[in-house]
């Protein structure tokens, strides 16, 4: 097909190698990024998940399963993880969904102000974000208030699921806002228009018209959202005084504590599976819809 | 013609729905056939400082074809969204089927647009996007598929039902945006500049096909474009705009040839101007005689009823470049016939149109006036010789056109 398209034959060799070299220039720091620092050690966690435990602690080859037995055995944290991330996803995407609409629809000229101020915050380390929810949350503030609200001197936001839900939403809320609202803005406003000059209302329009127009965005931003949700660590120590049990506390202990790193690695190795998928059945899940009602894939659509 | 497009069990349907809407007119009693289908009364509408619609005043009549025609930006967008309700007039009251509409939702208005970039929706296929009205009013599935595919049918698109819209063509889209409107059976029917996108010959063969799938339906249209001679092939009333303010209104023929000041000679078609003085008025026959800044004589019909002229007063005189006749100068003494107007002038540039040839004749009493003749002969019409030669224009005093102003 090349050779058709090209005028002079002669040239058609020389161009397609150049071309070819480009197209591996370009993609060569990608490849070696992605070799090193994903296939590599995705391929190490798998190789120890395998393994047993030295003595004092490591690693020695050999060929067992019963890593993932005693993961299966202690599914716990692995729940919990999930638990999370799928109310924090959820959240995040209650929260994202009309602040995305409203910057793609109605900020009008102030569109590019307002995204600024999303964006500010995170010009500041994560960590320090999270630890001042510590002192927002805290007895002294909001914490002390609501109790008082509330009328009960014991009250705590800090370490409560309430309080990582929060931290969560908070951290990863941009990840979310950001897929939607290009998907939003992109649309065509005179499609809305056209929505209720046909009789459908507002909330209607949402419904059958902005919502599945959206939802490439919607799914985007989701797992964008939900992976570092099932590992997160971090927001759940700080702000959940480490109190709920996750994956990644897991991880932490066999690894850094118990240096037990075949069970950690098996750990790691059902944790990846369990997102992927999770994720596979809810695309599987919304492309259902979208083929009932007559649209292609996501993907699929042509721009 | 008519009935080749249309299949008539779908004509039938759609036709029917207008007249159940009169026996409830009717009964009701608020309206009857005679009541404007729109009303626009004094509306304004600025948006902040610039005033898009200015104290607009216009009757729609039911079942008939109106365009809206004017120049970019002279409010014809505007008002189509004021009648739809994407828009509230600043002043003035619009009535819908003698009922003012002021503060009723887009979605509550028995009104249905033809978008100009069609706004079909892209995760729907033909059949939902169609039958988008019929659901959010509840119809039941299988009647909605049934009048889904008469709709279809009647724009031409049975067996498209489970088609995407992208994989259309423009011409196609055009008409699943067309059906979608129709199938809701609208009081008027909306449109904006729909045929915009499309190339040349198939706006031709649109214009056609809208113009009789209005007569077979018996909705009211509006319908907007810029296109003059759009405007002339389809509608039965055309609303010239200018600067938010309507300039005339009137059947085709009617706009064509009386038109009733400068802008409106100008937008529909074109025309030569003469500035000139009013010398005398016959009022009986409306018609004047006037004097050209350069001393020539012309009489002429005063084509506003409304104008009041008397001598001494500025006026232009207007004719269709399509009236004026040219021959080459053969040397004899201009001796015109009685009504007729002869001058001597010298071609400037002569230009080969296919079907006619333009011609700009410099003449000393009247200026350069622009002269069009209908190649009836093949490219042998044409006038010989090139710029410079001398010519001779003349026309009848019927093609005189005195406007005022
Ligand atoms: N939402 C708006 N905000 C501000 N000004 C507007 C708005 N809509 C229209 N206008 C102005 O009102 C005037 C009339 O606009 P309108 O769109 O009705 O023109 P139009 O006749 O449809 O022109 P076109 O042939 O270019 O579509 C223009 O000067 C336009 O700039
Ligand atoms: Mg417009």
């Amino acid at each position: 097909m090349a050779t058709a398209l090209t005028p002079t034959p002669a040239r058609t060799g020389g161009g397609r190698a150049k071309s070819a070299l480009l197209t591996g220039a370009l993609l060569l720091p990608a490849s070696i990024w992605y070799l090193f620092l994903l296939v590599l050690p995705m391929g190490f966690v798998v190789a120890f998940s395998f393994g047993e435990k030295a003595r004092n602690g490591g690693y020695t080859p050999a060929f067992t399963l019963d890593n993932y037995g005693q993961v299966m055995k202690g599914a716990d944290p692995f729940l919990e993880s999930l638990k999370l991330a799928t109310a924090g996803t959820f959240l995040t995407l209650l929260v994202a969904l009309p602040l995305a609409y409203f910057l793609a629809t109605r900020a009008g000229s102030r569109k590019g102000l307002f995204v600024l101020l999303l964006v500010i915050p995170f010009w500041t380390s994560f960590l320090i974000r999270t630890y001042s929810w510590l002192i927002v949350l805290g007895r002294g503030n909001l914490g002390g208030f609501i109790g008082g609200l509330l009328g009960d001197p014991n009250f705590r936001l800090l370490g409560t699921p309430g309080a990582i839900l929060l931290g969560l939403v908070y951290g990863y809320l941009p990840l979310m806002i950001f897929p939607l609202y290009v998907t939003l803005e992109r649309m065509d406003r005179s499609l809305i228009e056209a929505s209720k000059d046909l009789g459908a209302g507002r909330w209607a329009t949402f419904r059958q018209i902005t919502l599945p127009i959206a939802l490439p965005g919607l799914v985007t931003g989701s797992i964008l959202v939900f992976i570092p949700m099932m590992g997160e660590y971090v927001i759940p120590q700080i702000l959940g005084y480490g109190r709920t049990f996750l994956i990644g506390n897991a991880l932490v202990l066999d690894f850094l504590e118990a240096r037990n790193w075949p069970l950690g690695s098996a750990k790691a190795v059902v944790l990846i599976a369990t997102m992927l998928i999770t994720i596979s059945v809810y695309v599987w899940f919304v492309n259902r819809g979208r083929q009932a009602r007559g649209v292609g894939v996501l993907g699929a659509r042509p721009p | 013609m008519t009935t080749s497009l249309t299949p008539d069990a779908a004509t039938a349907s759609l036709a029917g729905s207008a007249g159940a809407r009169a026996v409830a007119r009717a009964t009701t009693g608020v309206a009857d056939e005679t009541t404007p289908d729109v009303e626009i009364v004094d509306v304004t509408k600025r948006f902040g400082a610039v005033t898009a619609v200015d104290r607009m005043r216009l009757s729609i009549s039911r079942g008939e074809f109106y365009s809206l025609l004017g120049p970019s930006g002279c409010g014809k967008t505007t008002t189509l969204r004021m009648i739809a309700g994407f828009e509230q007039p600043t002043e003035g009251e619009i009535f819908l089927d003698g009922k003012p509409i002021a503060g009723i939702p887009p979605y509550r208005r028995n009104v249905n647009t033809v978008f100009q970039h069609y706004a079909l929706f892209p995760h729907m296929d033909v059949a939902r996007n169609v039958g988008y009205g019929l659901r959010q009013r509840k119809v039941a599935k299988v009647e909605e598929a049934r009048r889904v595919g008469e709709a279809l049918a009647l724009v031409r698109l049975a067996g498209y039902e489970r088609r995407r819209t992208w994989e259309m063509s423009g011409g196609q889209q055009q008409r699943v945006a067309l059906a979608r409107a129709l199938v809701n059976h609208p009081t008027v029917l909306l449109l904006d500049e729909p045929l915009g996108a499309l190339d040349l010959k198939l706006r031709k063969e649109m214009q056609l096909e809208l113009k009789a799938l209005q007569r077979e339906v018996g909705i009211t249209f509006v319908y907007v474009t810029h296109d003059q001679e759009e405007a002339l092939t389809m509608s039965d009333v055309i609303v010239v705009m200018r600067d938010g303010r309507i300039q005339q209104q009137g059947d085709p023929t009617e706009l064509y040839e009386c038109p009733t000041n400068r802008f409106v000679a100008d937008f529909l078609g074109s025309s030569n101007f003469i500035a000139a003085t009013v010398e005398g008025v016959d009022a009986s026959s409306r018609t004047a005689t006037v004097r050209s800044d350069r001393g020539l004589v012309l009489r002429g019909t005063v084509t506003d009823p409304a104008a009041a002229i008397a001598a001494g007063d500025a006026v232009t005189v207007a004719t269709r470049p399509e009236r004026l006749e040219v021959r080459p100068d053969d040397g004899a003494a201009p001796g015109a016939a009685p009504g007729w107007t002869e001058l001597a002038g010298r071609i400037r540039q002569g230009t080969y149109l296919g079907d006619h040839s333009e011609y700009r004749v410099v003449t000393d009493l009247a200026g350069e006036l622009i002269v069009r003749r209908q190649n009836t002969v093949g490219a042998g019409s044409a006038l010989g010789g090139g710029p410079g030669d001398p010519v001779v224009v003349r026309w009848h005093e019927t093609a005189n056109l005195i406007l005022v102003g």
